[in-house]
């Protein structure tokens, strides 16, 4: 067993944390919420010459060929910064699901450009349902001539008014077995059919309502095989779940280390608040949720890094990361008073994003019933 | 990062688990006993066997795992980690928490070589069993304010006065205690020492205290005139308190709170899955108390990954502590909750589920978050130490 970072994971822990710090500071996050596109053009290159964009694609398609657990340890960082743009979908949901299903054709075709920054994807899985299991996929795609027509709503789907590309799961066979069936396409956002819509949200994030109505895209624009997605979606969603877990430890890392800074210099009754006890329980508290969702996330990261089953490891990481960043950000809210309570405070960009993460990938019942019935009860 | 364990590691385990299965009277196997029970049951007998089961980890060289191979061991506390996490899991008697978690990796720091020489072997045997002297009526959480005297008197210190809930004293063969051997020092924790103190000196008498939970595991223990010779004090006159510091991180850090709370737990799992269906409310508590067990095994080899790197896990220990026996306290609760109405049907009743035991280790749970530091020190700990607030 080994509870530390490598010499490596610490400089990109490092460098990350710099990084940001500089390229990424609050006022850009908040200006970026209420901006269309949602991120700065500039920042996006720098991300791809530092390399990031690229970090787990591997050397022959033009990246970098870090591991997944590496991968982790980068949007750790951005979890603590609150950084905007289209890294999750594009890097994490896009890039995951090419290489876990991807053709080489595919993969030499998008994956280079994705590493250099000049391509943006996101994945179309979610629908008005709101669902993350099977089956909530409700889009159809039919065959004709060669081509598939995909007919349906995707809800949630972040980043596309800016994706060149959406990956949609459609159902392209119907068995009654909602895990069977299920295709995913790579459909060219331009192409004719598609109307996106942005959310209005919590965060100010980009998620969007993308309608598909009789949207054409040729055969070859599947990814992996015909009716198999399903399997597929289950690896790219355990990862995605454990990247989502890994932005919020960040998150609630950084909100720990504000309150603790605040503790020690508010003073009231001629002592600072964080000589209290009612104040030291709580940071206390904060510390055992955050170590408890940091080492569930790494160890479910490692499990998937070194390629062992994760589900449970997954389930339970999720489970928690969704409760206990809430919990650590509405503690840390009573902590700070009515100073933290004011919109131009850094503390609701995590309040809010707490709110925002708890939902992705399965809030923390959802996990939990995965848990329960994996447990056999 | 690394969350696996290596192929001796797992050999280890798969040894213990052997051990344990070929080891454990069919007798008393359904009695489920673990250390606490033993030293508390009402039976001789049970003592008897936590005994002859020590002796027998002793001879295969399972109570000196941690120590440096110097002095027998093989230098690894993942071993003896996972050996405490198998026995408690199967409730196992014949590990003694205080001389091989406690004492042993303490005169190890800081005893002489005198000291280490006498005491290690019987701990590595299995044939010293120990307790430990330092809390009083009025000294728990607040140790340092302590009050029982120690003074020097030739070739002996003289010990007067209480102390209390000191679990297995009537069993024990050999004690630590912590004294005041300066009552004018100030800050008080500079007046303290720490001995080792022969169970056959005259002069101690101990009556038991039955707990809520019906076991009389802790004593309360009288000193008069008790004679230590001058060689038991460790770590020097009026440094006991940073002996005790010491000791109480490996003591945090050694209870093998995963392997009791995940063995409670699974009684309930395998009890709900036979009585299905059960309260959703009830399912989604189970499955929330899965995770908070292997959160619980994960903070727990944090802190021994810590140990074996020779770093002293402080606020780690701490945290391995409260967060595992408070897990452990609501998997008990919730193990009564599985049983409904049959959760209050105790050891005997024709009617009982699981032998009875599910209501006493309810009731046992609420010193969980008591002993060894109350829950609130160990915040304070965490608190102070782990995210530096001032006092």
């Amino acid at each position: 067993m080994d509870f530390s970072l490598t010499e490596e994971q610490e400089m990109l822990r490092k460098a990350a944390r710099d990084f940001l710090a500089t390229e990424c500071p609050k006022k850009l996050v908040r200006e970026m919420a209420k901006d269309e596109r949602g991120y700065p053009l500039e920042l996006w290159q720098k991300l791809s010459e530092v390399g990031w964009l690229g970090l787990i694609i591997p050397e022959e398609y033009g990246g970098s060929g870090a591991s997944f657990f590496d991968l982790v340890v980068l949007l750790e960082e951005m979890g603590r910064a609150c950084l905007p743009g289209p890294f999750f979908s594009t890097v994490v949901l896009g890039g995951v699901t090419i290489l876990e299903t991807g053709s080489d054709e595919q993969k030499q075709e998008l994956l280079p450009k994705l590493a250099q920054g000049k391509l943006l994807l996101t994945l179309a899985l979610t629908e008005p349902s709101a669902r993350y299991s099977a089956d909530g996929i409700q889009t159809k795609a039919v065959q004709e001539n060669g081509s598939f027509l995909i007919q349906g709503t995707k809800l949630f789907v972040p980043d596309a008014h800016v994706s060149d590309y959406l990956i949609c799961a459609a159902r392209t066979k119907e068995t009654g077995i909602p895990e069977e069936g299920v295709t995913l396409f790579l459909v060219d956002a331009k192409s004719p059919g598609i109307n996106c819509t942005l959310l209005e949200t919590v965060v100010g994030d980009k998620q969007c309502e993308v309608t598909f109505d009789n949207v054409k895209v040729p055969r070859q624009n599947i990814l992996g095989k015909l009716n198999e997605g399903w399997s597929v979606l289950e690896k790219v969603l355990e990862k995605a779940t454990v990247a989502q877990c890994a932005e919020m430890v960040g998150g609630a890392k950084q909100v720990l280390e504000m309150t603790v800074d605040y503790a020690k210099q508010r003073v009231v009754f001629g002592h600072p608040i964080g000589s209290f006890e009612a104040i030291q329980f709580n940071c206390a508290d904060m510390l055992i949720d955050i170590d408890g969702c940091s080492f569930i996330t790494y160890e479910a990261a490692w499990r998937l890094s070194e390629g062992l089953p994760a589900t449970q490891e997954v389930a339970m990481a999720k489970a928690w990361a969704s409760e206990k960043f809430r919990r650590v950000a509405t503690i840390s809210h009573q902590i700070h008073g009515a100073i933290g309570f004011c919109e131009d405070h850094d503390l609701p960009l995590y309040f809010k994003r707490a709110k925002t993460w708890e939902v992705n990938f399965g809030d923390a019942n959802f996990h939990l019933d995965k848990i329960a019935t994996m447990a056999g009860i | 990062m690394d969350f696996a364990f290596t192929p001796e590691e797992e050999a280890f385990r798969k040894e213990v688990r052997e051990f344990v299965d070929r080891e454990f009277p069919p007798k008393w196997r359904e009695h489920a006993l673990d250390f606490f029970s033993n030293a508390g049951g009402p039976y001789d007998e049970q003592w008897s066997l936590h005994r002859a089961m020590a002796k027998k980890l002793g001879a295969k060289g399972w109570l000196s795992l941690a120590w440096p191979k110097e002095y027998g061991g093989r230098n690894s506390m993942l071993l003896q980690h996972i050996l405490a996490e198998e026995l408690s899991y199967y409730r196992f008697p014949g590990l003694d928490p205080f001389g091989v978690g406690m004492l042993a990796p303490m005169l190890l720091k800081s005893g002489n070589e005198e000291q280490k020489k006498r005491h290690l072997p019987g701990i590595a045997k299995g044939e010293t069993m120990w307790c430990e002297f330092l809390s009083e009526r009025d000294a728990g959480s607040d140790l340092a304010s302590l009050q029982t005297r120690a003074v020097e008197d030739g070739d002996y210190f003289v010990i007067n006065g209480q102390k209390c809930w000191t679990t297995a004293a009537h069993r024990a063969d050999w004690g630590f205690i912590i004294a005041r051997t300066d009552p004018e020092a100030v800050p008080n924790y500079r007046g303290l020492s720490f001995f080792l103190l022969d169970m056959k000196t005259p002069g101690i008498s101990i009556i038991p205290i039955a707990n809520m939970a019906g076991e009389s595991e802790f004593n309360e223990v009288f000193f008069d005139n008790v004679r230590v010779p001058k060689e038991n004090l460790v770590g020097g006159k009026n440094r006991g308190w940073f002996v005790v510091m010491g000791v109480l991180d490996f003591e945090r850090s050694c209870i093998p709170a995963y392997g009791i709370a995940r063995r409670n737990l699974d009684d309930a799992l395998e009890y709900a899955r036979k009585t299905k269906p059960i309260a959703s409310a009830l399912r989604n508590r189970l499955a929330e108390l899965i995770v908070e067990c292997e959160i619980t095994r994960l903070v727990h080899y944090r802190a021994i990954w810590m140990l074996d790197k020779g770093l002293i896990p402080n606020y780690e220990a701490a945290m391995t502590k409260v967060y595992g026996l408070e897990v452990n306290q609501r998997v008990t609760a919730t193990v009564c909750q599985v049983l409904g109405h049959y959760g209050v049907l105790t050891e005997g009743s024709k009617w009982a589920p699981l032998d009875g035991q599910a209501p006493s280790r309810y009731l046992r749970s609420i010193g969980n978050t008591l002993e060894a530091g109350s829950s609130e020190v160990d915040r304070i700990v965490i608190a102070q130490r782990g995210l530096g607030l001032p006092r």
